[in-house]
């Protein structure tokens, strides 16, 4: 597993329904390209998040293909409708195959 | 053939227009998390002589750049803060110590930051942050020093700056820590290197302008440690102290040397008034 890697997310912790949420998240991730090289000039090989999704209720909500020119700590805000109370899991998946996952609840006000 | 002289007249003026859209600091106010007011614009403290009122150097950044200051969540220094706060809690060295051990929460640590670099009684010379919490870190803890602009020193800056943001900054200059700030108020007003710039040539003389793509601030370091777009990592005042003087085309000194612990308490002195903002976002 990369170091250093931790998903954080902030969700609103009630909505009414039908509200449109924004939702913010940030994974620290050092987003290596495979396009610098070491000071022997051997290339750094990538090493990035290749795919960020988030569900609600098991539907897909947003689903992004992340290139390797995104910068480090990658960082997305979203807006989504919340139907009805439930929970929304949010996924990373890393080139070395690691997959980081998070979830949060939201309840109906 | 004769030129129409309206044209360029037109274009005179939009150009004028143009550069007077960055000429000054804009008018926009700080506030962290929707609750937090900063102070980023105060009157310049008296011992100043050529600058009426100070400015942040948020002041001069891009909405852009200044939106990702105003929300925690946003704010990427804050990722050092969260290391900062792991270190804070583990004990380390032959005394097995933390940092918590002797002060509790960080939040003890409020106002701290103000009042630094400040002198130091015991040591007998104006110490910085860092030099303290190395200090502890090798007398009360008996742990390796840090680095001084490593990666865990300037996150523990931060954490420690970050509990006192929205406080004045306000070091003191006289008494025992006068003399050392005289040698950095020299310090400032001193050209260097190759280019024979100091750094009143840019940061008094000509904020507000650009230099190439940059918008000079006043260089206040209220805002250290300062989370920058161009290295995605928190940077320690003498970590920025050493990339200016350099880009003077000057040998620099050290981090951590008499003369940027002089400088440190001279510049920190020219933002009295302003408020505590590390870690802040710079580009």
């Amino acid at each position: 597993m990369a170091s250093g890697v931790k998903p954080r997310v902030k969700v609103p912790k009630s909505a009414a329904a039908g509200d449109i949420i924004t939702i913010k998240t940030l994974i620290s991730h050092k987003m290596e390209s495979g396009q610098r090289k070491d000071d022997d000039g051997n290339i750094i090989p990538r090493s990035i998040i290749n795919r960020f999704t988030a569900e609600f209720n098991g539907q897909n909500v947003i689903d992004v293909v992340l290139e390797p020119a995104i910068s480090t700590n990658p960082f997305f805000e979203f807006e989504a409708v919340v139907p009805e109370a439930g929970e929304f899991k949010f996924t990373w998946y890393d080139d070395d195959g690691d997959v980081y996952e998070t979830a949060k609840q939201i309840a109906l006000s | 053939m004769q030129l129409d002289p309206k044209p360029i007249g037109l274009l005179a003026a939009i150009c004028v227009v143009g550069g007077a859209a960055w000429a000054e600091p804009d008018e926009d106010q700080l506030t962290i998390n929707d609750e937090l007011a900063i102070v980023t614009e105060a009157a310049a403290p008296a011992h100043m002589e050529y600058v009426n009122t100070i400015y942040s150097g948020w002041r001069f950044r891009s909405d852009e750049t200044q939106a990702v200051q105003m929300d925690d969540f946003d704010n990427p220094g804050m990722l050092g803060v969260e290391n900062a706060l792991v270190n804070w809690d583990t004990a380390e060295g032959s005394a097995g110590q933390s940092c918590s051990g002797c002060h509790g929460a960080a939040e003890e640590m409020a106002g701290v930051r103000a009042v630094y670099p400040k002198w130091n009684e015991e040591k007998g010379m104006v110490t910085t942050l860092e030099m303290e919490v190395n200090n502890c870190r090798e007398t009360r803890m008996g742990a390796e020093k840090w680095k001084y602009t490593g990666g865990d020193m300037t996150d523990m800056v931060a954490l420690i700056s970050s509990v006192s943001r929205g406080m004045p900054v306000s070091v003191a200059i006289d008494g025992p820590a006068q003399e050392t700030w005289e040698k950095g108020k020299e310090l400032y007003y001193t050209r260097t290197g190759q280019l024979e710039l100091s750094c009143a040539n840019c940061h008094e003389d000509s904020y507000g302008q650009m230099i190439r793509a940059d918008h000079l601030s006043q260089g206040q370091i209220n805002g250290f440690p300062t989370y920058r777009l161009k290295n995605t990592k928190l940077n320690s005042v003498h970590a920025r102290f050493k990339g200016c003087v350099r880009d003077t085309r000057a040998e620099t000194f050290s981090p951590g040397s008499p003369e940027f612990i002089a400088l440190e308490l001279y510049v920190a002195s020219r933002g009295n008034g302003l408020s505590v903002e590390g870690p802040s976002v710079r580009n």
